[in-house]
């Protein structure tokens, strides 16, 4: 039934043995799938009907390039805005293009490179460790086409004390595009990996996977931007993987598309793991913006917390639906969960749907959910200051969105993001 | 030297009349002190005044030297001079009184907010004794009563407006900040010649901030107006007092309750 995706076309993609086999494997399971449709619940009030897969194409072999060759010496213009940091990946098309890192890590056994040339047997066979625990049928598509994508692996006690950047690029008009990161923290490392994913104003289909493992003891802190083209469609996971007293700091921003679905999941799978999830997403025109969160404790005395924040205009939809699962492993554990949108006008619309699964019977649990317009009151006292309406209600918007930026995991970035916030927040309209 | 002339003013909500003519008239420097008991339409002329939408004004004008404000839209009424310092001020998370202050300044043109605005602002906070932490945090968000009014008088204070209308500006107020809020409002009558309507139930107020008119509104008029004595003795006799010398039966003016047709007997 998948056309243009074909076995033929997910072998000529090239690389390493062991990748091909990995593709191929992939793409004959792609053909017998059942292709997901808003009746299965996990896709209801999705744009998933609309999605026709022969409207694209995988990207030709020459178009994605050998692993290897980068193409981008320097890293092209992304890179000089990508600031301080350890390390740098850029990656095109789901290829890694141009990859830096910092010699005094790199001493220390930090590795950064294109998941294509990893040498090492047990980085390989992490890969997947994520999407196969919870697969659909677009992380079947994004392992029958994977060209590569960012590795990034701290060794045992390791800290990395600055970012490490990776820039996702994907173009082509109505080509396919299958981004990977990978990120392995052994034992005790600490890291913080930022992510732009971004792509022209194409036809476009991103079908991306974040991989994040974060083993025992470990802390990492992830930020991503999500800033794509207002064609583009995405279609995304991002999914860890904690030990036994791991952290993990995770925020995304979500300000392009025309459809951006990501799934945001965190497995608390060692005792006393943490994960905290933020977003900040702003939907106008016509996108839709939905977010598929879990939160899936499986050990004891672990700890979630998860708050995502939006607001659309215009005729924008955004989507929210999150899963606390506390498992009978979860005794102790402690899970929140927050979800607050604002709709700012009458075309707009939001959902939000908070549900919890508890198995165990010693745990706290919380979870909030609002959807509305801007508070009359609020508008009405800018307004008595001197403070026009539409004025008032950016300040509102913006003053919204105001605490996920105080809790980001990189304070320094919270300034630049805001930024770009503010920058979509201003074009309304 | 300005003038805000109120003349004749009706206004009310959802078509129930509540103010029924009220004239009204403070010049530049002047402390009015506008009193009547509850229901009385004390808090409708404020909102009325600043343009509310859910307040209809039915008659009359409202003019700050002579430019109607009625017909304006709120932010406007603002711009022309016009602060109403609010009862129950509303929380704004995320919004500083910063933001506020240089959005209020901006969307009045002149190039913006004045170049030494962080200074003021913090000049400001410490005459008003307010932590400086309070300006970095959401408007009125977690604040007490008492900061959530030292916060209106600094806005009072920064955006320098002609006059302004304090709707029970000393509700929810301790003896302390009643005190510091009151000094500070009065300083500005005489530091630049604000006018003040100073909206309120009690007397307490009025030996802080020192009237030099008292006006009494009762049913939606103002019955009675007179120097700082009225405000004494209203304190000895009380509304009902003032009510029976005058003669009126009709103290508030509350809009008649919905019939509930599940209270019909037989239902």
């Amino acid at each position: 039934m998948v056309t243009n995706f074909t076995t033929d076309a997910a072998r000529a993609l090239g690389g390493p043995d062991w990748l091909i086999a990995r593709r191929v494997a992939a793409a004959e399971q792609l053909q017998s799938l059942t292709w997901p449709t808003p009746a299965d619940e996990i896709w209801r009030y999705s744009r998933i009907d609309e999605l026709d897969l022969d409207r694209y194409q995988p990207l030709k072999p020459e178009v994605v390039g050998e692993p290897g060759t980068e193409r981008a010496p320097g890293g092209g213009p992304l890179a000089a805005e990508a600031g301080e940091r350890a390390g740098l990946v850029v990656v095109r098309d789901g290829r890694v293009v141009h990859h830096e890192l910092d010699e005094s890590l790199e001493a220390k056994g930090v590795m950064i490179c294109d998941l294509a040339m990893c040498t090492e047997d047990d980085v390989r066979g992490a890969l997947g460790t994520c999407s196969d625990a919870s697969p659909d049928a677009f992380t079947v598509l994004h392992d029958a086409f994977l060209a590569g994508g960012a590795l990034v692996k701290v060794p045992a006690g390791v800290v990395v004390d600055r970012p490490i950047v990776v820039l996702h690029w994907s173009e082509g008009q109505g080509c396919a595009s299958f981004p990977h990161t990978l990120v392995v923290l052994e034992e005790h490392a600490q890291a913080t990996i930022v992510e732009r994913f971004g792509s022209p104003n194409q036809f476009h289909l991103v079908g991306g996977v974040v991989e994040l493992l974060v083993a025992d003891d470990a802390h990492l802190r992830y930020l991503s931007l999500q800033e794509h083209g207002p064609k583009t469609w995405q279609i995304a996971l991002q999914r860890a993987h904690l030990g036994r007293d791991a952290t993990l700091r995770s925020s995304a921003v979500a300000l392009g598309g025309d459809y951006a679905r990501l799934r945001s999941e965190s497995l608390l799978a060692g005792e006393s793991a943490e994960s905290n999830l933020l977003a900040v997403y702003f939907g106008d025109g016509q996108q839709m913006l939905d977010f598929r969160t879990l939160q899936d404790h499986d050990a004891p005395r672990t700890r979630s917390d998860l708050l995502f924040k939006g607001a659309v205009e215009d005729d924008a939809r955004s989507v929210y639906s999150g899963l606390v699962r506390l498992r009978p492993t979860a005794q102790k554990a402690n899970a929140s969960q927050t979800n607050r949108n604002l709709v700012l006008t009458e075309g707009a619309s939001a959902e939000s749907i908070p549900n919890l699964e508890i198995e165990a019977n010693d745990v706290r649990c919380s979870h909030a959910s609002t959807v509305g317009p801007i508070d009359d009151d609020q508008r009405y006292y800018l307004e008595t200051r001197g403070i026009p309406p539409a004025e008032a209600e950016r300040l509102i918007v913006l003053g919204f969105f105001d605490d996920v930026f105080h809790r980001l995991p990189v304070a320094s970035l919270a300034g630049p993001l805001r930024r770009t916030v503010i920058e979509k927040v201003e074009h309304r309209g | 030297m300005s003038r805000l002339e109120i003349r004749d003013l009706h206004a009310g909500v959802d078509g129930f009349e509540i103010l029924r003519g009220v004239d009204l008239t403070i010049e530049s420097g002047e402390v009015h002190a506008l009193m009547g008991p509850n229901g009385s339409g004390k808090s409708t002329l404020s909102h009325a005044l600043m343009g509310r939408e859910d307040y209809d004004v039915t008659g009359g004008s409202a003019t700050i030297d002579g430019t109607e404000l009625l017909g304006l839209p709120t932010w406007q009424r603002a711009a022309h001079g016009l602060f109403l310092g609010m009862q129950y001020p509303v929380e704004v998370p995320g919004v500083t009184v910063r933001d506020l202050v240089d959005a209020a300044y901006a969307a009045r043109g002149n190039g913006g907010a004045p170049s030494d605005l962080p200074d003021r602002l913090r000049d400001e906070a410490a005459r008003l004794e307010i932590t400086e932490e309070f300006l970095t945090r959401g408007v009125n968000t977690e604040f007490s009563g008492g900061e959530q009014k030292r916060l209106e008088t600094l806005q009072l204070a920064v955006l320098e407006p002609k006059f302004a209308v304090l709707d029970e500006i000393d509700s929810g107020l301790d003896v302390d900040a009643l005190r510091d809020v009151a000094r500070r409002v009065e300083a500005m009558t005489s530091e630049r010649n604000l006018g003040v309507l100073a909206i309120t139930h009690y007397a307490r107020l009025l030996s802080e901030l020192r009237p030099d008119r008292v006006h009494i509104l009762m049913g939606g008029r103002i019955v009675r107006s007179g120097g700082p004595e009225l405000a004494q003795e209203l304190e000895r006799t009380g509304y009902e007092g003032i009510a029976a010398e005058l003669g009126i039966e009709e103290l508030s003016v509350e809009k008649p309750k919905e019939a509930d047709p599940f209270a019909e007997p037989g239902f």
